[in-house]
C-alpha cells in the first residue's frame, strides 16, 4: 500500500545506492549536516547503532546515562548553535524516557529530531516486548511525528523531519522506525526538503501592519518593548538593538529572550514576569504602547490577564499566527519572521529618546536595588546568597560565559543576575520548568560551543534528577563547569510553602549526600565552599580549570527570591518582600 | 461570551495519525467533541473533518489557530449553524408488532421523508436524513413502538460561503508519494 505524505520541494539529488534502512538513517543525518547526536542503545534500535559504529569517524555519538539526558543534551546543543539537536533511543522505556525532553523542546520551540526504534512491523499492536505507541504518546508534544514501517520511506521522512524541526517556529519532531525497516534495504538517494504543501512556516508579512506599528511607536509617549526567544530564533538580535537605539524605547525581556540584548545596554531594563525586575513589571501597566517581539505572553509573564497592560496599545511581532490574541489581544499584530519585520519597521521608525520615561525605569530600579539587589549582592553576614555566586561568575568570566540553569530559585536568580555580552548564552527550561535539565543541557551546550565557558547552575534538588550524566561528562571529556547551590531544600516550593502554606514544609527539606564525593567518584575536579571569603577564589579556580569542574556552594537555607508577582496577581502588585 | 454550536471544518492531507493529533487539541482544552466525521473532500487526496463543538467564539478561534498549526492541515474554518447547510442521518430499528398496524405512524414517516430500509416480521429499519431536531422528533415518535436500536451519524455540512482550498493547494503544486 502507498503511504502518502504532504508534497515537498526537493534539492541536492545524490546517486542511488543500495543500503539498509539503518544505514540510510545515518546517511540522512550526514546529509543534514549533523555532527553529533545523543542517545542510548537498545534492542529495537540496534541496527542503527551498528551503523553508528561504522560511521564513527564521520558522526559523533554521545552515550548519555539516561535517555532524558540525551534529549536535554540535544536541546542544549540546539539552543547554543541554532542547529537541530538529535537524540536517539530504543523502543518502549527508552522512547518514553525522551518524553520530558521532547515536551520541554516543544514548549520552548527548540529544533530537535528524535529517532526511536520500534518493534518489527509484524508485531505492532501485539503488546510485544518493549513496544509502546510512541507516535500516540508524542503527538501532543511534537511539531510532527511519523512511524516508518518501510526502509524506502526513510530518506523522505527524515528530510521532512529536519525541515519541519528547523523552519518557521522551530520544534521537536519524532521519527519512530520499526526494526524491520532498519534491516530492510532500499535504493538510497537523498533530497533535502524545502517545502511541504500543507505547511506554511512563515506567514506573509503585511507591510501595512508594519507601518501601523511604526506609527504607534513614533506617536507613543511611554512605549515599552518586551522581547522573547523569537528574536534569538530569528537571528534578529542586531536588528532588535537597532530598533531600540533608533526609537529610544526601553526594552525588557522574558527569560528565554535573555542574552539577545547585552545586559549592560543602557536601554536594557531587565526581566518581566513572576520574579522579574520591579520597573518593567510595574510599568507594563503604565506604558501607552507595549511592543511584544517574539514572545508569547506566558502566564508567568502576564500574571492576571484581566489587569495586564489594559491601558496600552499592544503591538505583537510574531511568527506563529496561533499565538496572536491567544492570551493578550493585540491591536496591531505583525505576523512574520522578526528578522524580516524588524528590518521593515526600522525604516519607518523616527529617531527618538524617551529620556523622561526611561528615568521612570531608573527610579524604580533604585527602589529595587535598595530593597533587594543590594542585599542579594553585598550581604555581609550569614550564609552565601545565590546572587553572590552569580555575581562572582560575572566578574571572573566577564559576562562571556554560557549559563545553563536548572529550575527553581537558582534559575530565577541566574536569570536576574547573570550578565551576558553575547546572544544564545542563556540556556534554561522556561515553559516546562524541567528539574534535571541543566546538567545534560550543559553537555550539549559545551559540545556546541567549545570555545566558550559553559557554567551549569543547579540546585540540590534538580542535580539529583540527572546526576548520572556526570559519567557522560567524564567519558566524553566535556569540560563543563558545574555549580550546585545547595540549600538542602527544594527552595522554590519551600518559598511558596513559607508564603502561602504557613511554613508547612511538606516534603521539601532534603538530607543530601556528599555531592563532591559523588563528583569525585566520577573523576571530576571538585571543591566545596560554605564561607563568603572562599567564594572568589573558588570561582576563579573553577573557571581557570581546563577540565570539567564541580563546585558545591552551601547557600542560605531559607532564602526567598524577590521581587515576586504571586500567582494570579496583577503585574502592578509585584511584591518587594 | 456565550457558548454555542460551532462547526469546525478541517482540510488535511490523508495521513495516518492526524485524527488523534486534531482530537488532542480538543482534549488538552477539556472540550468535548459533540460530533466528528471524516471523509474525502472535493479536492483529490484531501480529507475533510467536520467537528461540532459547543464553545465560545473566542475558544473556537483559538482552536482553529492550533489546528492550522499542524503540519498536515491545509486549512481550517469555523462556522455558526446559520452559515451552513448541514445534515445528519439516523437509523431506527423498531419492533414490527404494533408498527405494521399503525397507519398514522406510517403516514408520518412518509410526511417526514424518512424511508423504510428493511422490513421483516420482527423489525423495521427506518432511515431519516435531516437536521438534528428532525431526527430527534422521529426518535420521540418511534419510542412508544419499541425502539430496539438507534444510531445517528455525525453532522456533515457544506458552507454557504466559499472555501478556496484548491487555490491554496495550487500554490504549492507539489506531490510526494512514499512508495
Amino acid at each position: 500500500m502507498e503511504v502518502k505524505t504532504a508534497g515537498f520541494k526537493e534539492v541536492s539529488v545524490e546517486e542511488t545506492l543500495k543500503v539498509s534502512g539503518a544505514e540510510a538513517v545515518i546517511k540522512c543525518l550526514l546529509a543534514e549536516g549533523v555532527e553529533v547526536m545523543y542517545g542510548y542503545p537498545g534492542g529495537a534500535i540496534m541496527p542503527v547503532y551498528d551503523e553508528i559504529y561504522k560511521y564513527k569517524d564521520q558522526i559523533e555519538h554521545v552515550l548519555t546515562r539516561h535517555e532524558q539526558g540525551a534529549a536535554h543534551a540535544a536541546q542544549g546543543y540546539a539552543r547554543v548553535t541554532g542547529k537541530v539537536g538529535v537524540a536517539i533511543a530504543t523502543s518502549g522505556p527508552g522512547a518514553t524516557n525522551l518524553i520530558t525532553g521532547i515536551a520541554d523542546a516543544h514548549i520552548d520551540s527548540t529544533p530537535m529530531v528524535c529517532i526511536t526504534g520500534q518493534v518489527g512491523s509484524h508485531l505492532l499492536g501485539s503488546d510485544a516486548f518493549q513496544e509502546i505507541d510512541m507516535v500516540g504518546l508524542s503527538t501532543p508534544i511534537t511539531k510532527w511525528n511519523y512511524q516508518v514501517t518501510k526502509a524506502s520511506e526513510i530518506p523522505q521522512v527524515l528530510a521532512k523531519a529536519f525541515y519541519i524541526a528547523r523552519s518557521g517556529r522551530p520544534g521537536p519532531v519524532l521519527i519512530d522506525i520499526t526494526k524491520d525497516a532498519q534491516f530492510d534495504s532500499l535504493d538510497f538517494s537523498y533530497k533535502k526538503c524545502t517545502g511541504i504543501r500543507s505547511y506554511k512556516p512563515l506567514p506573509e508579512v503585511n507591510l501595512l501592519q508594519v507601518e501601523r506599528a511604526a506609527q504607534a511607536i513614533n506617536n507613543a509617549k511611554k512605549p515599552m518593548i518586551v522581547f522573547g526567544q523569537g528574536v534569538i530564533l530569528g537571528g534578529a538580535e542586531q536588528l532588535l538593538k537597532e530598533v531600540i537605539e533608533k526609537s529610544g524605547v526601553p526594552a525588557a525581556w522574558t527569560i528565554l529572550g535573555l542574552s539577545a540584548l547585552e545586559t549592560d545596554h543602557p536601554l536594557n531594563v531587565g526581566m518581566v514576569g513572576m520574579h522579574g525586575n520591579y520597573a518593567p513589571n510595574l510599568l507594563t501597566n503604565e506604558c501607552d504602547v507595549l511592543i511584544a517581539i517574539g514572545m508569547r505572553f506566558d502566564d508567568r509573564v502576564t500574571g492576571d490577564l484581566n489587569t495586564y497592560a489594559k491601558q496600552a496599545t499592544v503591538i505583537h511581532f510574531e511568527i506563529d499566527p496561533a499565538e496572536v490574541n491567544k492570551n493578550v489581544q493585540a491591536q496591531i499584530p505583525v505576523l512574520g519572521d522578526v528578522k524580516q519585520t524588524l528590518k521593515l519597521l526600522l525604516e519607518f521608525l523616527q529617531p527618538n529618546s524617551h529620556e523622561q520615561w526611561h528615568n521612570r525605569f531608573k527610579e524604580l530600579y533604585s527602589i529595587e536595588y535598595e530593597k533587594i539587589i543590594k542585599n542579594d549582592l553585598s550581604a555581609k553576614h550569614g550564609k552565601i546568597k545565590m546572587a553572590e555566586v552569580l555575581d562572582e561568575i560575572n566578574t571572573v568570566s566577564g559576562g562571556n560565559a554560557i549559563i545553563v540553569s536548572d529550575v527553581g530559585q537558582h534559575q530565577m536568580v541566574a536569570c536576574r543576575y547573570a550578565k551576558f555580552n553575547a546572544t544564545r548564552s542563556n540556556v534554561t527550561s522556561g515553559g516546562l520548568g524541567t528539574m534535571g535539565f541543566a546538567l545534560p543541557a550543559a553537555i550539549g551546550a559545551k559540545m556546541g560551543s567549545t570555545a566558550r565557558e559553559v557554567v551549569a547552575i543547579i540546585g540540590d534538588g534538580g542535580f539529583q534528577m540527572t546526576l548520572q550524566e556526570l559519567a557522560t561528562i567524564y567519558q566524553m571529556n566535556v569540560p563543563v563547569k558545574i555549580v550546585v547551590l545547595n540549600n538542602n531544600f527544594l527552595g522554590m516550593v519551600r518559598q511558596w510553602q513559607q508564603m502561602f502554606f504557613e511554613k508547612r514544609y511538606a516534603s521539601t527539606e532534603m538530607v543530601n549526600p556528599d555531592f563532591t564525593g559523588i563528583a569525585k567518584a566520577y573523576h571530576l575536579q571538585t571543591n566545596k565552599i560554605s564561607e563568603r571569603s572562599q567564594l572568589k577564589g573558588a570561582v576563579e579556580e573553577m573557571l581557570a580549570s581546563k577540565e570539567a569542574y564541580f563546585l558545591e556552594v552551601s547557600v542560605e537555607k531559607e532564602e526567598c527570591v524577590f521581587p515576586m508577582i504571586t500567582t494570579g496577581a496583577s503585574v502592578s502588585d509585584i511584591r518587594l518582600e | 461570551m456565550e457558548k454555542q454550536n460551532y462547526t469546525v471544518s478541517v482540510y488535511t492531507e490523508n495521513n495516518l495519525g492526524l485524527l488523534s493529533r486534531i482530537a488532542a487539541i480538543f482534549l488538552k482544552r477539556h472540550i468535548n467533541i459533540e460530533s466528528i466525521t471524516a471523509s474525502q473532500s472535493e479536492v483529490h487526496e484531501v480529507m475533510r473533518f467536520i467537528i461540532i463543538v459547543e464553545v465560545t467564539e473566542e475558544q473556537v478561534k483559538k482552536i482553529v489557530g492550533q489546528i492550522e498549526k499542524q503540519i498536515e492541515v491545509i486549512k481550517a474554518f469555523y462556522h455558526k449553524d446559520e452559515e451552513l447547510i448541514f445534515q445528519e442521518t439516523a437509523l431506527y430499528k423498531v419492533r414490527s408488532s404494533g408498527f405494521v398496524e399503525d397507519f398514522d405512524i406510517q403516514s408520518f414517516i412518509k410526511k417526514t421523508n424518512a424511508r423504510i430500509v428493511t422490513a421483516s416480521p420482527q423489525f423495521f429499519v427506518i432511515e431519516k436524513t435531516g437536521e438534528r431536531h428532525e431526527t430527534e422528533d422521529l426518535y420521540e415518535k418511534l419510542k412508544p413502538y419499541g425502539l430496539m436500536q438507534f444510531v445517528r451519524s455525525g453532522t456533515i455540512a457544506v458552507s454557504k460561503n466559499e472555501m478556496p482550498i484548491s487555490e491554496l493547494l495550487e500554490k504549492f503544486n507539489t506531490s510526494n508519494t512514499i512508495q
